[in-house]
This record gives C-alpha cells, structure tokens and sequence, in this order.
C-alpha cells in the first residue's frame, strides 16, 4: 500500500497508469482504522490489476478537500487523472467497496 | 465453522465488551462478533466524564473503549470480524449468517446498538460526506477556521459543538425549539464559549451546493418563516453536523422478536421473548442510554446465559 503525501498524491495517483484506489483517512477516524485492515487484504487479490494507495487527510486538508473530500473514510478509484468512483463514510462497506472494485477491473 | 459456542454476542460496544467479559469470567465458550471497530458510538466521541471509574483527565471515548477490549480478551472472548446478514432464533442452537462464515451458539446476546437519525432535511443524502457528517471526530478537521452547524439541542449536540470549536472559527447550534435539552453544566459551557452561536426554533429544511454543502434553508417551527443561510464567500463551504439522537440496529430481527419502535423489548434480567436469545444496550426498549447502563445490561446478560445453559440440556 503507497502512503501517499500532497506531495506524491499528483504523480502516484493522477499521473499514474491503469486503475488508482485512494483510501482517505484521518488521525482519529475511527470508523477509517476500523476499514484499513480491510482494504489492506483487499489489496492481497486486486493488488496486481489496481494500484492501492492511502492519503492522511489530517496532513493534506486542502488536497483531499480539492478531491471533493470533505467526511471520512472515502474510498476512491482514479484513473487517467479523474476520480472514477467512490465508496462514502455508511456506504463504505467492505461488500460495496468489493463490488466497486469488480465493477472497474 | 463447526465450533458451537456456549455464546456469541453480535457488537463489541460497551455492551457486547461486558457481556463478553462476564462470560468469559463464567468459564462460558464465548465468541464476540464486530463488523466495524470496538466501542460503538462512544468510540468516535473526543471526551467522556461520566463513566463511573474512568480516568478523569484525557480520557477518550477510544481509550475507555481499549481498555474493555483488553479486559474481555484477558478472559478468554474470542473475537470474529463480520457481518451478520441473516440469523435462525428458534430451536436449541442459535445460527448466524455472516459475509465471511456461519456461526453457531446456545446463546445469542444482541448487543447491535444504534446509528445515528439523519437529519431529515432535504437533499441530505446528496451531500453525506460532502458537507454533512455525523462524526465530528472524524470530520472536523476539514472545516479548520471555517463555520459549522450543529443540528441538535441534548448532551451530544452540545457536547460534539464544543468539541468542533477547536477546529471551527464559528459553531451554530440549530434546535428546533428555544430551550436546550442538554444537562445544565453542559449548557453553562457552550453559553460561554465565545465560539459558539445558536440558531433557536430552527430546522433544517432543504440543502443547497454543486458537488459541496454551500448553503441551506432553515425553517423557523414557530413562524414556518424560511431563510437562506450560505457558506462565506472566502470558505465556499461548511459543515453541518447531525446529532439528533439514534435508531436501533434491530432489522435483522424483525418479525422475529419483540420491538417497540424498533427497541428490542426485554424484560429486567435482558430476555427478549425467545429462549435463550437475550438483548444489551441502546438497542433495547430502555429509559437511559449511557455506556454505563450499556455494561450493566451486558453483564446482566451474560449471567442471565450462563444460568439458561447449566438449566438446559443443549
């Protein structure tokens, strides 16, 4: 899993190749720790067709609100630089972030 | 899995964390089944003060929490992450229906508790997490120096606002009446925070923004009078906050036990009306919802297993 800075988020994420997944979290986001393990295994089987990566929120405010993020956890898929999908705080289910996923392999 | 255990308990809240720990104490097989992160609602609150025995000074809704996780481990609850899809009540040998497994016990406490009531304004499902939230803790990083709105008029309310005027440069309280309902030291604070504003005989009616949350309607309950509230120019959004309260997570078991609202009706020792299934915490027909009274119940629950298994034959 790339952690990923507002530095990095540009190149790893929008300039990347092929199919992005951002995990946006926060210091203190229980309902984010409470999801990251998840998504960790998750990257197990699709993390060789999608790119998973992880951005702190807390650090990179201005970023992930510019990524029209403004509530956690977010799970989002980016590709040719435009975010595609996402999986929003109730619906950011293990079985709907799953599905998402599937449905853009 | 083939394991049947003497009892699986559905949520590690304070609730499910106590029943586990006294079942574990009792020597009973116990298996506890979280499909999110321990400790419920109370683990994405900032501050608790009125949890018998807690720390005083700095503790959190996830430190306390951490601790009763510990604690029920140290007797020897096993835990399980999953979600429950579809559960069998009736017969000697309760079966869960999980996303990841099937799960078998004697004795099923349901300790599922409650997500919080939506607003109910208007668009409100367009802007979750775009402007609305109901975890401040989660949430009130992004609105740093900008304005926020808290729906709500109780302790949770009042409390989650004042918690965000560490963040936010302005916080508005909207209750729908002219009076807050919240215990009067609450209500001393907020009055004297110089951060915080309140709107009274207010509500939200419909939610405005192109992608983001960047003005509302409210309405005033006496008058009906509405008005439009947006977002400063220089902010181009804010944040609006729901704490009105929750909604027990009981679906799994409609048509099969005793509700009223959707509560699970128990009687004083946490039986719902089938054998051997038992209810703990804010998901049961109950006057005081607290973390306390949540443990109590666990703890009642658990006793309650271990006198049903040495009575039966299972």
């Amino acid at each position: 899993m790339v952690e990923l800075t507002k530095e990095t988020f540009e190149a790893e994420v929008l300039k990347a190749e092929g199919t992005v997944l951002v995990d946006f979290y926060g210091d203190g986001c229980v309902p984010c720790q409470a999801l990251m393990p998840h998504v960790h295994a998750m990257e197990d089987t699709y993390g060789k067709d999608i790119k998973f990566t992880a951005l702190n929120t807390t650090k990179a405010r201005r970023l992930a609100i510019a990524q029209k993020v403004l509530g956690l956890p977010v799970i989002a898929l980016y590709k040719g630089g435009e975010k595609i999908a996402e999986c929003v705080k109730d619906d950011a289910t293990v079985e709907n972030i799953e599905a998402m996923i599937k449905s853009h392999l | 899995m083939d394991k049947l255990y003497d009892v699986i308990i559905l949520g590690a809240g304070p609730a499910g964390l106590a029943a586990g720990l006294y079942s574990g104490r009792y020597r009973l097989s116990t298996l506890i089944i979280e499909k999110a992160k321990d400790g419920g609602q109370i683990a994405i609150t900032d501050e608790i003060e009125n949890y018998p025995g807690q720390m005083v000074e700095g503790e959190s809704g996830p430190s306390l929490i951490a601790r009763m996780t510990q604690q029920a481990e140290k007797f020897g609850a096993e835990r399980a992450s999953d979600t429950i899809n579809k559960v069998e009540l009736e017969g000697e040998v309760k079966v869960l229906y999980g996303s990841k497994d099937t799960y078998r016990c004697k004795v099923l406490i349901i300790a599922t508790g409650a997500f919080p009531r939506p607003i109910g304004c208007k668009r409100e499902g367009e802007f979750m997490g775009k402007g609305v939230s109901f975890c401040a803790t989660c949430d009130a990083n992004f609105f740093e120096d900008m304005e926020v709105y808290v729906v709500g008029g109780g302790d949770s309310a009042v409390e989650e606002a004042m918690y965000l005027t560490k963040f936010a440069r302005k916080v508005t309280i909207i209750h729908r009446r002219d009076e807050l309902r919240a215990a009067k030291s609450i209500q001393e604070k907020a009055f004297k925070n110089p951060k915080m504003a309140f709107m009274w005989d207010t509500v939200v009616d419909e939610l405005h923004g192109d992608g983001i949350l960047d003005g509302m309607t409210v309405r005033n309950t006496k008058t009906g009078e509405l008005t439009r509230v947006d977002a400063d120019p220089d902010d181009g959004m804010f944040g609006l906050f729901g704490f009105i309260g929750y909604n027990p997570r009981s679906e799994l078991f409609t048509d099969m036990i005793d509700m009223e609202n959707g509560y699970i009706k128990t009687d004083d020792n946490m039986h719902t009306n089938i054998p051997g299934v038992f209810a703990a915490g804010d998901v049961r027909v109950k006057s005081l919802r607290q973390v306390v009274t949540a443990a109590a119940d666990g703890a009642i629950a658990a006793m309650q297993a271990e006198k049903y298994i040495s009575n039966s034959e299972i």
